[in-house]
């Protein structure tokens, strides 16, 4: 597959870039935030399911867009030059992927639609850990009578505290393998702790006491929960890493505009080779960034056996040049750019959250040298 | 008519594949070990090995010297997709390249932009021959990142130029056939006073000193011009126009160079750690070894990645001018690093300079030469200067 967007997924982030321009430039974040740390303006996201942004990703047979993950990606990463607050990334990105992957048509069928409408958003519930962590899951589901309980405790739930439905990942009590049930966030026995972490998004840390599960709730079947968490954390890790592409790419143009125009000893900043040099290399760093998040997207869509090693190649890459670009951009605003009155700061704040999610750098670096068997 | 295409270059893949199994060589299959095995030509070429003079025969038969320039220049005539098809087919036996020479890789493209009809059937069918082996006279003592200070001088004498002058960072200076100069026709001007001109470097009062290098090499040499006659017909393009033609002659270089860890297919180096450092519950013994490796093996593929995009935004008629001009630095940064990392993995016998066992120093003089790569066909810091002006469009002061 060539390495380049085709002119169908480049109108989509040419419409998604007008969109946001007008319905979510920088200064709305800035707004939410100072409303008490909004998470949720239901006009904009009414506005985005109505361009088709929650269907974009459900096939044709459940009447959704069918456009594919390099299209999903389009819209992330135009979403993250906005820093625009949505539960894209917990209900489109992370949920409708995992939920694709069910075999319980029934469930899937009701789901989809109530994504597409906009009438539900969903959240993930996976870590228990400080760190990033697929493997570790202490949380359990056991059978009662007729229905089944969930017990555990998760953390670092996006969104967890808007959505109407949890998908929790559990061992099932006598069993090695994985259940992923879907739950009402409004259950008996559902405790959220809400957090706000230094990107001004609320995180849930959620408890799960006898929670009461119906049978019908499940989406994974005996033996598939493994395999659709981790295929999901995978397409979820590439999505964010386009998310990224756009938070880095943003805060780039931001700062070479600036040193373009701030003048320090008679002349404009930008014309001093220290920062020259550095404004280079990081010009170069996006570029590569842009060819694995678009390899990445591709290897989704392509169903490529591959796509471990893509998610980790552009996750962990991202991770890296998002803390090259972001520091380096405070840093040439000088003293402003640690105030609060430019909004430099925000993509700085903003990637050390993304970071940590689903895998650093560090992760990542790891995983890869595993999967690279040394 | 676009199946009928398809259905063509099906039938040339086949036919390829099965004339490459035919005809290369099993000994020009295997990884080159050494610089030496490749067949640089000209005049006073020689082979390392009879399999090698085989190869290069037989592809010089075929035309496939340099399969994608036109025949009448003595190129294969092959289409970029064909050719594309042979690299790829090439890549797969992993059969050598049967010739090496900036005459292909870097006067050849300035040529056909900038020669005569008359030159271009002349010096490329050389080229295609392997009869010419071509070196690049453009540094000089005071002028190597700012190049256009050069002053070797050409002086118009009728009928033909008067050169006077020395060059220094001849890329082998001393096996050259032919050399291609930046000289100075014009003093009253600097960028559109220089011309480009082709010298027989056979000709009198020519001569050569060899630099040796930390590594202890010396593939390079002074190169001196003492009166030396050239006849005016070896001008290539307009007089005192030269600079035009020096500029985009540099842009190939610079992909060649840029290409340095690109085809560099020898192991990878986390297989070199896990033989030399063993394993230790699945993972490298040495953790710190491991992270840098999987960062380096990280940026390598993805800097793969990104080379194809730039063709891929080639093809689909985009212009990738912007990310190329990063490929010369990011390409030699690579290769550095590795250089660099290949001295940790491989401990105490990488510094090894004279035995036997380690052929030589191989490692330890790869490791100095390495350093030449951020230097050559424009430095690192000039590299940055050009994207932040030309892509950035930085203000200077
Ligand atoms: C936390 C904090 C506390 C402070 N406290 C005080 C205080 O108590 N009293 C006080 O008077 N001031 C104070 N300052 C101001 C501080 O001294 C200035 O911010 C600092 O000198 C930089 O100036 P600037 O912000 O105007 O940035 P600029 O000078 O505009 O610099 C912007 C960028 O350009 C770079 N740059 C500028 N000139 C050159 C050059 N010639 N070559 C290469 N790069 C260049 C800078 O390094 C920087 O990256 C404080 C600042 C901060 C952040
Ligand atoms: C292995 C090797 C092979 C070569 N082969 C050939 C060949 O075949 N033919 C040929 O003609 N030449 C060849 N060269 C020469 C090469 O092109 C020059 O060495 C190179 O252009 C740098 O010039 P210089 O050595 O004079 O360094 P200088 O220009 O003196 O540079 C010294 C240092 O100053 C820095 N510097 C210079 N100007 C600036 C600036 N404006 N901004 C910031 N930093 C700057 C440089 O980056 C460098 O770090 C070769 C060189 C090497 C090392």
């Amino acid at each position: 597959m060539a390495l380049v967007i085709n002119e169908e997924q480049q109108m989509l982030k040419s419409s998604t870039k007008e969109f946001l321009d007008l319905k979510s430039p920088l200064t709305l974040m800035r707004e939410l935030r100072d409303d008490n740390y909004n998470q949720f303006k239901v006009e904009l996201w009414t506005e985005m399911v109505e361009m088709g942004w929650t269907s974009l990703t459900i096939p044709e047979k459940y009447n959704g867009l069918n456009f594919g993950f390099v299209g999903l990606g389009q819209v992330l990463e135009e979403i993250g030059r906005k820093l625009t607050v949505s539960p894209i990334i917990s209900t489109v990105l992370m949920s409708t992927s995992l939920i694709s992957l069910s075999k319980n048509e029934v469930l899937k069928n009701k789901l989809f639609q109530e994504i597409m409408n906009g009438s539900k958003l969903c959240a993930l519930a996976h870590e228990e850990g400080r760190h990033h962590n697929p493997e570790l899951i202490n949380s359990l589901v056991s059978k009662n009578e007729d229905h089944f309980i969930l017990n555990g405790k998760k953390k670092f739930v996006i969104d967890g505290s808007i959505s109407d439905y949890l998908i929790v990942s559990a061992k099932h009590e006598d069993e090695k393998n994985i259940a992923l049930v879907l739950i009402d966030r409004k259950s008996d026995g559902i405790n959220l702790n809400n957090k706000v972490h230094m990107d001004s998004k609320i995180y849930s840390d959620i408890s799960f006491e006898n929670v009461k599960i119906d049978k019908m709730n499940f989406l994974s079947t005996d033996n598939d929960g493994s395999i659709i968490l981790n295929k999901t954390l995978d397409i979820a890790r590439v999505g964010l890493a386009a998310e990224m592409l756009g938070n880095v790419q943003e805060a780039f143009e931001i700062t070479m505009k600036y040193i373009k125009e701030r003048e320090q000893f008679g002349v404009k900043i930008g014309s001093f080779q220290a920062l020259q040099h550095r404004s280079a290399l990081m010009f170069g760093e996006i570029e590569l960034c842009k060819s694995i998040v678009l390899r990445a997207l591709q290897a989704i869509d392509s169903n490529d056996s591959e796509l471990p090693k893509f998610a980790s190649l552009a996750k962990a890459k991202l991770g890296l040049v998002s803390k090259l670009i972001t520091n380096e951009a405070v840093q040439m605003h000088g003293g402003i750019g640690v105030t609060d009155d430019v909004d430099i700061g925000f993509f700085l704040k903003k990637t050390r959250v993304a970071d940590r999610i689903l895998g650093d750098s560090n992760y990542h670096l790891d995983r890869l040298a595993k999967l690279n068997n040394y | 008519m676009e199946t009928k295409t398809k259905v063509d270059l099906t039938s040339f893949r086949m036919e390829t594949r099965k004339w490459l199994e035919d005809n290369c060589p099993n000994s020009m299959r295997e990884p080159l070990t050494d610089v030496k095995q490749l067949y640089w030509g000209g005049r006073n070429g020689n082979y390392f090995s009879e399999d090698q003079k085989i190869w290069f025969e037989r592809m010089l038969e075929k035309k496939w010297i340099v399969p994608y320039w036109e025949t009448k220049y003595g190129g294969g005539g092959l289409t970029p997709k064909q050719n594309n098809i042979l690299n790829q087919e090439m890549a797969r036996l992993g059969c050598r390249k049967p010739h090496i020479n900036f005459g292909i890789s870097m006067l050849g493209p300035a040529l056909l932009k900038f020669a005569s009809e008359e030159q271009k059937i002349h010096y490329l069918n050389q080229i295609c021959k392997g009869e010419i082996r071509w070196v690049q006279g453009y540094s000089e003592p005071n002028a190597g990142s700012d190049l256009a200070n050069l002053q070797t001088k050409a002086e118009d004498k009728g009928d033909h130029f008067l050169v006077t002058g020395s060059k220094v960072w001849t890329s082998f200076g001393d096996k050259g056939d032919w050399i291609f100069c930046l000289v100075r026709t014009d003093t009253s001007s600097k960028h559109t006073g220089v011309s480009f001109l082709l010298i027989d470097m056979a000709s009198k009062g020519v001569s050569t000193r060899p630099i040796k290098l930390i590594s202890g090499k010396s593939p390079f040499t002074e190169t001196f011009f003492d009166a030396v006659k050239v006849p005016k017909k070896n001008l290539v393009g307009t007089l005192n126009d030269g600079w035009t033609i020096a500029k985009y002659l540099l842009t190939h270089e610079r992909q060649m160079i840029g290409g340095i860890g690109e085809t560099d297919k020898k192991k990878p180096l986390s297989e070199i750690a896990k033989e030399v450092l063993g394993k230790n519950n699945g993972s490298l013994s040495d953790i710190s070894i491991r992270n840098k490796i999987s960062e380096l093996e990280m940026n390598e593929k993805i800097f793969e990645l990104t080379i194809q995009r730039a063709m891929d935004e080639h093809k689909a008629g985009n212009n990738p001018g912007a990310v190329s001009s990063f490929f010369k630095y990011y390409g030699t940064e690579l290769g550095i690093q590795k250089e660099e990392l290949r001295l940790e993995v491989n401990g105490f016998n990488s510094t090894e300079w004279t035995s036997e066992e380690s052929n030589n120093g191989r490692e330890a003089r790869l490791f100095c030469r390495s350093k030449g790569y951020s230097i050559e066909g424009g430095t690192h810091e000039i590299q940055l200067n050009i994207i932040a002006k030309r892509v950035l469009g930085l203000p200077s002061k």
